[in-house]
Protein backbone atom coordinates (compact mmCIF):
# COMPACT_ATOMS: atom_id res chain seq x y z
CA UNK A 1 0.00 0.00 0.00
CA UNK A 2 1.38 3.48 -1.06
CA UNK A 3 1.09 4.14 2.88
CA UNK A 4 3.61 6.90 3.40
CA UNK A 5 4.18 10.46 2.05
CA UNK A 6 8.06 8.97 1.16
CA UNK A 7 6.80 6.62 -0.86
CA UNK A 8 4.07 8.69 -2.57
CA UNK A 9 6.98 11.46 -3.47
CA UNK A 10 8.92 8.46 -4.88
CA UNK A 11 6.08 8.00 -6.99
CA UNK A 12 6.15 11.37 -7.98
CA UNK A 13 10.00 11.66 -9.15
CA UNK A 14 9.96 8.41 -11.64
CA UNK A 15 11.71 9.95 -14.60
CA UNK A 16 10.09 8.68 -17.79
CA UNK A 17 9.41 10.73 -20.64
CA UNK A 18 5.88 10.84 -21.12
CA UNK A 19 3.12 13.68 -20.79
CA UNK A 20 1.00 11.62 -18.43
CA UNK A 21 0.63 8.04 -16.97
CA UNK A 22 -2.82 7.76 -18.62
CA UNK A 23 -1.79 9.27 -21.86
CA UNK A 24 1.40 7.07 -22.81
CA UNK A 25 -0.58 4.74 -25.01
CA UNK A 26 -2.26 7.48 -27.08
CA UNK A 27 0.60 9.85 -27.38
CA UNK A 28 3.13 6.71 -28.49
CA UNK A 29 0.62 6.03 -31.20
CA UNK A 30 0.54 9.81 -32.02
CA UNK A 31 4.24 9.14 -32.50
CA UNK A 32 3.78 6.01 -34.55
CA UNK A 33 1.44 7.85 -36.98
CA UNK A 34 3.43 10.62 -37.35
CA UNK A 35 7.13 8.66 -38.33
CA UNK A 36 5.24 6.15 -40.18
CA UNK A 37 3.17 7.65 -43.41
CA UNK A 38 2.78 3.54 -44.09
CA UNK A 39 0.76 2.98 -41.37
CA UNK A 40 -2.83 4.31 -40.86
CA UNK A 41 -2.96 5.18 -36.88
CA UNK A 42 -6.11 5.24 -34.89
CA UNK A 43 -5.01 6.87 -31.76
CA UNK A 44 -8.11 6.89 -30.22
CA UNK A 45 -10.10 3.76 -31.54
CA UNK A 46 -6.28 2.11 -30.68
CA UNK A 47 -6.04 0.28 -33.73
CA UNK A 48 -2.90 0.17 -36.13
CA UNK A 49 -2.83 -0.97 -39.74
CA UNK A 50 -1.23 -0.82 -43.48
CA UNK A 51 -2.34 2.25 -44.93
CA UNK A 52 -3.28 0.66 -48.44
CA UNK A 53 -5.99 -0.93 -46.43
CA UNK A 54 -6.99 -4.74 -46.53
CA UNK A 55 -4.87 -6.64 -49.76
CA UNK A 56 -7.71 -8.23 -51.89
CA UNK A 57 -7.24 -12.07 -52.02
CA UNK A 58 -4.90 -12.14 -49.12
CA UNK A 59 -5.05 -13.66 -46.02
CA UNK A 60 -4.96 -10.91 -43.40
CA UNK A 61 -2.63 -11.27 -40.55
CA UNK A 62 -3.65 -9.45 -36.98
CA UNK A 63 -1.83 -9.59 -33.85
CA UNK A 64 -2.46 -7.30 -30.53
CA UNK A 65 -1.34 -7.78 -26.95
CA UNK A 66 -0.63 -5.14 -24.06
CA UNK A 67 1.93 -2.45 -24.81
CA UNK A 68 4.85 -2.16 -23.31
CA UNK A 69 6.56 -4.60 -25.96
CA UNK A 70 7.47 -2.35 -28.54
CA UNK A 71 7.76 -2.47 -31.61
CA UNK A 72 5.59 -5.59 -30.88
CA UNK A 73 3.23 -5.46 -32.52
CA UNK A 74 2.42 -2.61 -34.09
CA UNK A 75 6.59 -2.40 -35.19
CA UNK A 76 5.71 -5.23 -37.49
CA UNK A 77 2.53 -3.79 -39.37
CA UNK A 78 3.50 -3.45 -43.37
CA UNK A 79 4.04 -5.46 -46.02
CA UNK A 80 5.52 -9.71 -45.76
CA UNK A 81 4.30 -8.99 -42.31
CA UNK A 82 0.79 -7.76 -40.15
CA UNK A 83 -2.05 -5.97 -41.86
CA UNK A 84 -3.20 -4.72 -38.60
CA UNK A 85 -2.67 -4.42 -34.48
CA UNK A 86 -4.37 -3.33 -31.97
CA UNK A 87 -2.23 -2.58 -29.02
CA UNK A 88 -3.94 -2.67 -25.42
CA UNK A 89 -3.16 -0.73 -21.95
CA UNK A 90 0.08 -1.54 -20.79
CA UNK A 91 0.76 -4.62 -19.93
CA UNK A 92 -2.87 -5.54 -20.65
CA UNK A 93 -4.72 -7.25 -23.20
CA UNK A 94 -6.81 -5.28 -25.98
CA UNK A 95 -10.55 -5.51 -26.14
CA UNK A 96 -12.54 -6.95 -28.23
CA UNK A 97 -14.07 -4.02 -30.11
CA UNK A 98 -10.24 -2.85 -30.80
CA UNK A 99 -9.68 -6.45 -32.67
CA UNK A 100 -12.88 -6.50 -35.06
CA UNK A 101 -11.91 -3.07 -35.75
CA UNK A 102 -8.39 -4.52 -36.70
CA UNK A 103 -10.07 -7.62 -38.67
CA UNK A 104 -11.96 -5.83 -40.95
CA UNK A 105 -8.86 -3.68 -42.18
CA UNK A 106 -6.97 -6.86 -42.11
CA UNK A 107 -10.07 -8.68 -44.06
CA UNK A 108 -9.23 -9.11 -47.81
CA UNK A 109 -11.40 -11.70 -48.76
CA UNK A 110 -9.31 -15.06 -47.97
CA UNK A 111 -10.02 -15.39 -43.82
CA UNK A 112 -7.89 -13.65 -41.10
CA UNK A 113 -5.46 -15.38 -38.80
CA UNK A 114 -5.18 -14.14 -35.48
CA UNK A 115 -1.93 -14.40 -33.84
CA UNK A 116 -2.15 -14.36 -30.41
CA UNK A 117 0.35 -14.80 -26.99
CA UNK A 118 -0.62 -17.78 -24.52
CA UNK A 119 -1.61 -15.18 -21.78
CA UNK A 120 -5.00 -15.68 -20.13
CA UNK A 121 -6.38 -12.38 -21.52
CA UNK A 122 -5.40 -12.03 -24.79
CA UNK A 123 -6.88 -15.65 -25.54
CA UNK A 124 -9.86 -14.62 -23.56
CA UNK A 125 -10.07 -11.43 -25.28
CA UNK A 126 -9.21 -12.68 -29.16
CA UNK A 127 -12.19 -15.20 -28.41
CA UNK A 128 -14.92 -13.07 -28.05
CA UNK A 129 -13.40 -10.96 -31.50
CA UNK A 130 -12.98 -14.15 -33.11
CA UNK A 131 -16.89 -15.35 -32.26
CA UNK A 132 -18.09 -11.77 -33.12
CA UNK A 133 -16.03 -11.87 -36.48
CA UNK A 134 -17.55 -14.95 -37.59
CA UNK A 135 -20.79 -13.81 -36.83
CA UNK A 136 -20.25 -11.17 -39.34
CA UNK A 137 -19.29 -13.89 -41.84
CA UNK A 138 -15.17 -13.53 -41.63
CA UNK A 139 -13.35 -16.64 -41.75
CA UNK A 140 -11.31 -16.42 -38.81
CA UNK A 141 -8.04 -18.85 -37.57
CA UNK A 142 -6.22 -18.58 -34.42
CA UNK A 143 -2.83 -19.86 -33.77
CA UNK A 144 -1.52 -19.21 -30.10
CA UNK A 145 2.57 -18.76 -29.41
CA UNK A 146 3.77 -20.15 -26.50
CA UNK A 147 7.65 -20.62 -26.22
CA UNK A 148 8.76 -19.43 -23.51
CA UNK A 149 10.44 -23.09 -21.82
CA UNK A 150 10.38 -21.07 -18.16
CA UNK A 151 7.08 -22.39 -17.61
CA UNK A 152 7.49 -25.92 -16.77
CA UNK A 153 4.64 -27.16 -15.65
CA UNK A 154 2.18 -26.47 -18.38
CA UNK A 155 -0.66 -28.44 -16.71
CA UNK A 156 -0.60 -26.56 -13.47
CA UNK A 157 -0.48 -22.91 -15.25
CA UNK A 158 -1.91 -20.99 -17.95
CA UNK A 159 0.44 -23.02 -19.68
CA UNK A 160 3.73 -21.29 -21.58
CA UNK A 161 3.91 -18.09 -22.24
CA UNK A 162 4.14 -16.55 -25.84
CA UNK A 163 7.68 -14.29 -25.81
CA UNK A 164 9.91 -13.76 -28.56
CA UNK A 165 8.73 -16.49 -30.95
CA UNK A 166 6.00 -14.14 -31.43
CA UNK A 167 8.08 -12.12 -34.12
CA UNK A 168 9.49 -15.30 -35.42
CA UNK A 169 5.50 -16.45 -36.46
CA UNK A 170 4.45 -13.38 -37.34
CA UNK A 171 7.40 -12.73 -39.97
CA UNK A 172 7.06 -16.05 -41.35
CA UNK A 173 3.49 -16.57 -41.70
CA UNK A 174 3.16 -13.02 -42.79
CA UNK A 175 5.55 -14.38 -45.89
CA UNK A 176 3.48 -17.43 -46.84
CA UNK A 177 0.21 -14.71 -46.62
CA UNK A 178 1.61 -12.33 -49.15
CA UNK A 179 3.12 -15.30 -51.37
CA UNK A 180 -0.87 -16.24 -51.49
CA UNK A 181 -1.12 -18.95 -49.22
CA UNK A 182 -4.55 -20.36 -48.20
CA UNK A 183 -5.82 -19.23 -44.43
CA UNK A 184 -5.20 -23.27 -43.73
CA UNK A 185 -1.56 -23.06 -45.36
CA UNK A 186 -0.54 -19.72 -43.69
CA UNK A 187 -2.52 -21.29 -39.77
CA UNK A 188 -0.09 -24.61 -40.85
CA UNK A 189 3.00 -22.58 -41.58
CA UNK A 190 2.02 -20.27 -37.89
CA UNK A 191 1.89 -23.41 -36.02
CA UNK A 192 4.75 -25.28 -37.10
CA UNK A 193 7.23 -22.16 -37.01
CA UNK A 194 5.66 -21.61 -33.18
CA UNK A 195 6.43 -25.77 -32.51
CA UNK A 196 10.26 -25.51 -33.60
CA UNK A 197 10.90 -22.52 -31.84
CA UNK A 198 11.93 -21.92 -28.02
CA UNK A 199 12.98 -18.55 -25.83
CA UNK A 200 14.13 -18.19 -22.25
CA UNK A 201 14.39 -14.76 -20.46
CA UNK A 202 16.65 -13.24 -17.64
CA UNK A 203 16.22 -9.90 -16.37
CA UNK A 204 18.59 -7.95 -14.26
CA UNK A 205 16.30 -5.28 -12.99
CA UNK A 206 12.43 -5.32 -13.16
CA UNK A 207 10.47 -2.93 -14.92
CA UNK A 208 8.42 0.22 -14.06
CA UNK A 209 5.06 0.82 -15.28
CA UNK A 210 3.89 4.34 -15.71
CA UNK A 211 0.96 3.90 -13.66
CA UNK A 212 2.40 2.11 -10.99
CA UNK A 213 5.85 4.07 -11.14
CA UNK A 214 7.39 1.60 -8.97
CA UNK A 215 9.22 -1.46 -10.01
CA UNK A 216 7.01 -4.63 -10.72
CA UNK A 217 9.61 -6.64 -8.15
CA UNK A 218 12.47 -6.09 -6.09
CA UNK A 219 15.51 -7.38 -7.09
CA UNK A 220 19.14 -6.86 -4.95
CA UNK A 221 22.30 -5.49 -5.68
CA UNK A 222 23.64 -8.62 -7.15
CA UNK A 223 20.83 -10.48 -7.61
CA UNK A 224 19.10 -11.40 -11.37
CA UNK A 225 15.89 -13.30 -12.40
CA UNK A 226 15.78 -16.07 -14.12
CA UNK A 227 12.71 -17.43 -16.74
CA UNK A 228 11.49 -13.99 -16.79
CA UNK A 229 7.91 -12.91 -18.79
CA UNK A 230 7.59 -9.98 -20.55
CA UNK A 231 5.23 -7.94 -18.78
CA UNK A 232 7.71 -7.51 -15.26
CA UNK A 233 6.32 -10.30 -13.45
CA UNK A 234 9.12 -11.99 -11.63
CA UNK A 235 10.47 -15.14 -13.19
CA UNK A 236 11.07 -19.00 -12.69
CA UNK A 237 13.92 -18.28 -9.85
CA UNK A 238 16.36 -16.00 -8.41
CA UNK A 239 19.86 -16.31 -8.93
CA UNK A 240 23.13 -13.87 -8.15
CA UNK A 241 24.90 -12.13 -11.15
CA UNK A 242 27.08 -13.67 -13.47
CA UNK A 243 28.81 -13.24 -16.45
CA UNK A 244 27.16 -13.40 -19.98
CA UNK A 245 29.03 -16.33 -20.87
CA UNK A 246 27.26 -18.31 -18.26
CA UNK A 247 23.87 -16.43 -18.58
CA UNK A 248 23.61 -17.77 -22.27
CA UNK A 249 24.59 -21.22 -21.24
CA UNK A 250 21.64 -21.01 -18.87
CA UNK A 251 18.93 -19.61 -21.23
CA UNK A 252 20.56 -22.31 -24.06
CA UNK A 253 20.42 -25.37 -21.19
CA UNK A 254 16.92 -24.22 -20.87
CA UNK A 255 15.78 -24.38 -24.34
CA UNK A 256 18.41 -27.37 -25.11
CA UNK A 257 16.76 -29.20 -22.46
CA UNK A 258 13.17 -28.88 -23.59
CA UNK A 259 13.89 -28.91 -27.49
CA UNK A 260 17.10 -30.59 -28.72
CA UNK A 261 19.03 -28.58 -30.76
CA UNK A 262 20.15 -29.39 -34.18
CA UNK A 263 21.36 -28.30 -37.63
CA UNK A 264 20.43 -24.87 -39.10
CA UNK A 265 18.58 -22.39 -36.65
CA UNK A 266 17.01 -18.79 -36.73
CA UNK A 267 18.81 -17.24 -32.99
CA UNK A 268 17.39 -13.83 -31.94
CA UNK A 269 19.14 -12.17 -29.00
CA UNK A 270 16.08 -9.73 -28.07
CA UNK A 271 16.66 -6.91 -25.53
CA UNK A 272 14.56 -6.37 -22.89
CA UNK A 273 14.07 -2.28 -23.66
CA UNK A 274 16.90 -1.05 -21.36
CA UNK A 275 20.30 -3.11 -22.54
CA UNK A 276 22.73 -1.50 -23.96
CA UNK A 277 23.29 -3.08 -27.82
CA UNK A 278 26.65 -3.50 -26.90
CA UNK A 279 25.92 -5.93 -24.01
CA UNK A 280 23.21 -7.56 -26.28
CA UNK A 281 26.20 -8.73 -29.21
CA UNK A 282 28.46 -9.88 -26.07
CA UNK A 283 25.27 -12.30 -25.32
CA UNK A 284 25.09 -12.94 -28.98
CA UNK A 285 28.68 -13.80 -29.01
CA UNK A 286 28.30 -16.14 -26.72
CA UNK A 287 24.97 -18.05 -27.41
CA UNK A 288 26.68 -18.00 -31.30
CA UNK A 289 29.79 -19.71 -30.06
CA UNK A 290 27.72 -22.46 -27.47
CA UNK A 291 25.37 -23.25 -30.14
CA UNK A 292 28.44 -23.85 -32.67
CA UNK A 293 29.40 -26.36 -29.45
CA UNK A 294 26.41 -28.09 -29.63
CA UNK A 295 26.12 -29.06 -33.67
CA UNK A 296 24.28 -25.88 -34.36
CA UNK A 297 24.56 -23.41 -36.98
CA UNK A 298 23.21 -20.29 -36.32
CA UNK A 299 21.80 -19.55 -40.13
CA UNK A 300 19.83 -16.18 -39.45
CA UNK A 301 20.31 -13.73 -36.57
CA UNK A 302 18.34 -10.87 -34.82
CA UNK A 303 19.73 -8.70 -32.35
CA UNK A 304 18.58 -5.83 -30.72
CA UNK A 305 15.21 -4.67 -29.19
CA UNK A 306 11.82 -6.80 -30.76
CA UNK A 307 9.82 -7.58 -27.93
CA UNK A 308 10.72 -5.68 -25.10
CA UNK A 309 9.37 -5.13 -21.33
CA UNK A 310 9.51 -1.21 -21.19
CA UNK A 311 12.12 -0.39 -18.83
CA UNK A 312 13.37 -3.95 -17.94
CA UNK A 313 17.38 -4.60 -18.46
CA UNK A 314 18.15 -8.00 -19.73
CA UNK A 315 17.56 -10.38 -22.32
CA UNK A 316 16.00 -13.62 -23.72
CA UNK A 317 17.11 -15.76 -26.46
CA UNK A 318 14.80 -17.37 -29.19
CA UNK A 319 15.72 -20.54 -31.18
CA UNK A 320 13.75 -21.46 -34.27
CA UNK A 321 15.10 -24.54 -35.83
CA UNK A 322 14.94 -23.87 -39.76
CA UNK A 323 14.14 -25.82 -42.52
CA UNK A 324 14.60 -24.68 -46.76
CA UNK A 325 10.79 -23.35 -46.62
CA UNK A 326 10.85 -21.57 -43.43
CA UNK A 327 14.23 -19.80 -44.23
CA UNK A 328 13.02 -18.94 -47.60
CA UNK A 329 9.88 -17.65 -46.11
CA UNK A 330 12.10 -15.55 -43.24
CA UNK A 331 14.17 -14.36 -46.91
CA UNK A 332 11.39 -12.84 -48.25
CA UNK A 333 11.02 -8.97 -48.70
CA UNK A 334 9.63 -7.28 -45.32
CA UNK A 335 8.86 -3.89 -44.87
CA UNK A 336 7.70 -2.65 -41.17
CA UNK A 337 8.72 0.51 -39.31
CA UNK A 338 10.46 -2.74 -36.96
CA UNK A 339 11.70 -5.30 -39.25
CA UNK A 340 12.62 -4.28 -43.34
CA UNK A 341 14.54 -6.14 -46.00
CA UNK A 342 14.93 -7.50 -49.47
CA UNK A 343 12.53 -4.89 -51.28
CA UNK B 1 -34.63 -4.89 -5.83
CA UNK B 2 -35.17 -2.40 -8.67
CA UNK B 3 -32.72 -0.75 -11.41
CA UNK B 4 -32.12 1.97 -8.32
CA UNK B 5 -30.49 -0.81 -6.00
CA UNK B 6 -28.59 -2.19 -9.22
CA UNK B 7 -27.06 1.48 -10.17
CA UNK B 8 -26.33 2.04 -6.60
CA UNK B 9 -24.82 -1.54 -6.84
CA UNK B 10 -22.33 -0.75 -9.66
CA UNK B 11 -21.79 2.95 -8.75
CA UNK B 12 -20.62 1.17 -4.95
CA UNK B 13 -18.51 -1.12 -6.87
CA UNK B 14 -16.91 1.55 -9.03
CA UNK B 15 -15.97 3.95 -5.64
CA UNK B 16 -15.02 0.85 -3.68
CA UNK B 17 -12.40 0.07 -6.49
CA UNK B 18 -10.90 3.77 -6.96
CA UNK B 19 -10.67 3.57 -2.83
CA UNK B 20 -8.95 0.33 -3.02
CA UNK B 21 -7.07 0.50 -6.41
CA UNK B 22 -3.75 1.33 -5.34
CA UNK B 23 -3.49 -1.75 -2.73
CA UNK B 24 -5.60 -4.20 -5.91
CA UNK B 25 -2.29 -3.15 -7.97
CA UNK B 26 -0.13 -3.79 -4.90
CA UNK B 27 -1.86 -7.20 -5.00
CA UNK B 28 -1.30 -7.95 -8.59
CA UNK B 29 2.58 -6.50 -8.64
CA UNK B 30 3.49 -9.12 -6.40
CA UNK B 31 2.05 -11.50 -8.15
CA UNK B 32 0.78 -10.66 -11.51
CA UNK B 33 1.33 -7.29 -13.61
CA UNK B 34 0.47 -4.40 -11.52
CA UNK B 35 -2.63 -3.58 -13.20
CA UNK B 36 -5.71 -4.78 -11.84
CA UNK B 37 -6.49 -1.50 -9.99
CA UNK B 38 -6.39 0.69 -12.86
CA UNK B 39 -8.22 -1.80 -15.12
CA UNK B 40 -10.94 -2.34 -12.91
CA UNK B 41 -11.19 1.11 -12.16
CA UNK B 42 -11.63 2.27 -15.65
CA UNK B 43 -14.23 -0.48 -16.04
CA UNK B 44 -16.30 0.62 -13.52
CA UNK B 45 -16.11 4.00 -14.39
CA UNK B 46 -17.47 3.39 -17.55
CA UNK B 47 -19.88 1.27 -16.59
CA UNK B 48 -21.18 4.09 -14.02
CA UNK B 49 -21.66 6.31 -16.74
CA UNK B 50 -22.98 3.93 -19.38
CA UNK B 51 -26.29 3.53 -16.90
CA UNK B 52 -26.34 7.31 -16.38
CA UNK B 53 -26.20 7.96 -20.04
CA UNK B 54 -28.95 5.70 -21.20
CA UNK B 55 -30.79 4.33 -18.11
CA UNK B 56 -31.94 0.14 -18.67
CA UNK B 57 -35.50 0.42 -18.12
CA UNK B 58 -34.99 -2.77 -16.49
CA UNK B 59 -32.72 -5.12 -13.63
CA UNK B 60 -32.12 -7.98 -16.42
CA UNK B 61 -30.67 -5.03 -19.55
CA UNK B 62 -29.39 -3.27 -16.63
CA UNK B 63 -26.64 -6.05 -16.08
CA UNK B 64 -26.33 -7.08 -19.40
CA UNK B 65 -24.91 -3.54 -20.10
CA UNK B 66 -22.72 -3.26 -17.29
CA UNK B 67 -21.17 -6.78 -18.69
CA UNK B 68 -20.88 -5.76 -21.93
CA UNK B 69 -19.30 -2.39 -21.18
CA UNK B 70 -16.74 -4.33 -18.75
CA UNK B 71 -15.69 -6.41 -21.47
CA UNK B 72 -15.59 -3.47 -24.17
CA UNK B 73 -13.32 -1.60 -21.85
CA UNK B 74 -11.24 -3.41 -19.34
CA UNK B 75 -9.35 -5.76 -21.18
CA UNK B 76 -6.64 -8.16 -19.49
CA UNK B 77 -8.45 -11.44 -18.19
CA UNK B 78 -10.65 -9.28 -15.53
CA UNK B 79 -12.76 -7.57 -18.52
CA UNK B 80 -14.20 -10.90 -20.36
CA UNK B 81 -14.31 -12.77 -16.84
CA UNK B 82 -16.16 -9.97 -14.58
CA UNK B 83 -18.11 -8.70 -17.87
CA UNK B 84 -19.54 -12.57 -18.39
CA UNK B 85 -20.25 -12.95 -15.20
CA UNK B 86 -22.54 -9.60 -15.59
CA UNK B 87 -23.51 -10.40 -18.58
CA UNK B 88 -24.50 -13.88 -17.86
CA UNK B 89 -26.09 -12.78 -14.68
CA UNK B 90 -28.55 -10.46 -16.71
CA UNK B 91 -29.49 -12.99 -19.43
CA UNK B 92 -30.51 -15.53 -16.57
CA UNK B 93 -32.80 -12.87 -15.42
CA UNK B 94 -34.74 -13.67 -18.66
CA UNK B 95 -38.23 -12.42 -18.83
CA UNK B 96 -38.40 -11.96 -14.93
CA UNK B 97 -35.28 -9.59 -15.00
CA UNK B 98 -37.26 -7.38 -18.06
CA UNK B 99 -39.97 -6.65 -14.85
CA UNK B 100 -38.77 -3.57 -12.85
CA UNK B 101 -38.21 -5.88 -9.61
CA UNK B 102 -36.25 -9.15 -8.76
CA UNK B 103 -36.41 -11.10 -5.66
CA UNK B 104 -33.48 -11.89 -3.66
CA UNK B 105 -33.65 -15.86 -4.92
CA UNK B 106 -33.49 -14.31 -8.36
CA UNK B 107 -30.67 -12.60 -7.36
CA UNK B 108 -28.85 -16.06 -6.16
CA UNK B 109 -29.97 -17.19 -9.45
CA UNK B 110 -28.20 -14.67 -11.61
CA UNK B 111 -25.40 -14.69 -9.36
CA UNK B 112 -24.96 -18.04 -10.07
CA UNK B 113 -25.25 -17.93 -13.82
CA UNK B 114 -22.54 -15.21 -13.41
CA UNK B 115 -20.34 -17.83 -11.64
CA UNK B 116 -21.12 -20.73 -14.22
CA UNK B 117 -19.68 -18.52 -17.11
CA UNK B 118 -17.13 -17.49 -15.66
CA UNK B 119 -16.02 -21.13 -14.68
CA UNK B 120 -16.96 -21.90 -18.25
CA UNK B 121 -14.75 -19.23 -19.82
CA UNK B 122 -11.89 -19.26 -17.31
CA UNK B 123 -11.78 -22.77 -16.76
CA UNK B 124 -10.69 -22.46 -13.62
CA UNK B 125 -12.14 -24.32 -10.30
CA UNK B 126 -12.10 -23.51 -5.91
CA UNK B 127 -8.68 -24.02 -5.21
CA UNK B 128 -7.04 -22.16 -7.86
CA UNK B 129 -6.60 -19.19 -6.48
CA UNK B 130 -8.96 -16.16 -8.94
CA UNK B 131 -11.57 -14.92 -8.22
CA UNK B 132 -13.84 -17.81 -8.04
CA UNK B 133 -12.04 -18.93 -4.91
CA UNK B 134 -14.40 -15.75 -3.58
CA UNK B 135 -17.08 -15.49 -5.82
CA UNK B 136 -18.27 -19.05 -5.24
CA UNK B 137 -18.19 -18.86 -1.69
CA UNK B 138 -20.54 -16.16 -1.74
CA UNK B 139 -22.83 -16.96 -4.49
CA UNK B 140 -23.30 -20.62 -2.16
CA UNK B 141 -24.02 -18.02 1.27
CA UNK B 142 -26.52 -16.04 -0.86
CA UNK B 143 -28.13 -19.79 -1.57
CA UNK B 144 -28.08 -20.50 1.64
CA UNK B 145 -29.65 -17.33 3.06
CA UNK B 146 -32.32 -17.54 0.50
CA UNK B 147 -33.34 -21.17 1.55
CA UNK B 148 -33.63 -20.08 5.21
CA UNK B 149 -35.64 -17.15 4.30
CA UNK B 150 -33.09 -14.69 5.61
CA UNK B 151 -33.60 -11.21 4.54
CA UNK B 152 -31.76 -8.83 1.84
CA UNK B 153 -29.52 -7.14 4.65
CA UNK B 154 -28.43 -10.40 6.30
CA UNK B 155 -27.99 -12.19 2.52
CA UNK B 156 -25.78 -10.09 1.58
CA UNK B 157 -24.00 -9.69 4.34
CA UNK B 158 -23.15 -13.36 4.56
CA UNK B 159 -22.24 -13.11 0.70
CA UNK B 160 -20.22 -10.64 1.63
CA UNK B 161 -17.90 -11.99 4.44
CA UNK B 162 -18.19 -15.53 2.52
CA UNK B 163 -16.32 -13.49 -0.40
CA UNK B 164 -14.32 -11.94 2.19
CA UNK B 165 -12.96 -14.72 3.77
CA UNK B 166 -12.55 -16.69 0.14
CA UNK B 167 -10.45 -14.02 -0.34
CA UNK B 168 -8.34 -14.56 2.54
CA UNK B 169 -7.61 -18.22 2.31
CA UNK B 170 -6.09 -17.83 -0.65
CA UNK B 171 -3.05 -16.47 0.36
CA UNK B 172 -1.38 -19.53 0.82
CA UNK B 173 -2.94 -20.92 -2.55
CA UNK B 174 -0.19 -21.67 -5.00
CA UNK B 175 -2.01 -20.52 -8.75
CA UNK B 176 -3.05 -22.51 -11.38
CA UNK B 177 -4.63 -20.39 -13.41
CA UNK B 178 -4.01 -17.04 -14.83
CA UNK B 179 -0.70 -15.19 -14.92
CA UNK B 180 0.09 -16.02 -10.90
CA UNK B 181 0.43 -19.29 -11.72
CA UNK B 182 4.10 -19.00 -13.83
CA UNK B 183 5.52 -18.40 -10.25
CA UNK B 184 4.52 -21.72 -9.33
CA UNK B 185 5.22 -22.45 -5.63
CA UNK B 186 6.66 -18.61 -5.12
CA UNK B 187 2.99 -17.39 -5.78
CA UNK B 188 1.65 -18.78 -2.45
CA UNK B 189 1.99 -16.38 0.49
CA UNK B 190 -0.08 -13.61 -1.46
CA UNK B 191 -3.90 -12.86 -1.53
CA UNK B 192 -5.38 -13.24 -5.00
CA UNK B 193 -5.89 -9.64 -6.64
CA UNK B 194 -9.32 -10.90 -8.54
CA UNK B 195 -10.01 -12.91 -5.02
CA UNK B 196 -9.75 -9.01 -3.33
CA UNK B 197 -11.89 -7.42 -6.14
CA UNK B 198 -14.54 -10.20 -5.90
CA UNK B 199 -14.87 -9.83 -2.56
CA UNK B 200 -15.48 -5.88 -3.01
CA UNK B 201 -18.14 -6.43 -5.30
CA UNK B 202 -19.75 -8.35 -2.53
CA UNK B 203 -19.73 -6.00 -0.42
CA UNK B 204 -21.07 -3.60 -2.39
CA UNK B 205 -24.05 -5.03 -2.15
CA UNK B 206 -24.43 -4.34 1.47
CA UNK B 207 -23.57 -1.07 0.81
CA UNK B 208 -26.19 -0.35 -1.55
CA UNK B 209 -28.75 -2.42 0.65
CA UNK B 210 -27.93 0.31 3.51
CA UNK B 211 -28.74 3.10 0.93
CA UNK B 212 -32.18 2.09 -0.14
CA UNK B 213 -34.82 4.64 0.19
Amino acid sequence: MLATTREREQLRNVKKLINSAETVVTDALRGLSAAHPGLRVDPDGRTVSRSGGPTPGKVGLVSGGGSGHEPLHAGFVGYGMLDAACPGEIFTSPVPGQMVTATAAADGGAGVLYVVKNYTGDVLNFELAADLCAEEGVEIASVLVDDDVAVRDSLHTAGRRGTGATVFVEKIAGAAAEGGASLAEVTRVAEEVNARSRSFGVALSACTTPASGRPTFELGETEIELGIGIHGEPGRSRSTMRDARELAAIALDAVDEDMPLSGDALVMVNGMGATPLIELYVVFAEVAEQLAGRGVRVARSLVGDYVTSLDMRGFSVTVCLLDEDLTRLWDAPVETPALRWGR
Amino acid sequence: MDTAFLTRWIAGIADAVRAERDRLTELDAAIGDADHGANLDRGFGAAVQALADDPPAAPGALLRLVGGTLISRVGGASGPLYGTAFREAGRSLGSSGEASEVSLADLARALRAGLDGVTRLGSAAEGDKTMVDAFAPAVRALETAVSAGAGEREAFEAAASAALAGAEATVPMVARKGRASYLGPRSAGHEDPGAASCALIFAALCTADQGHG
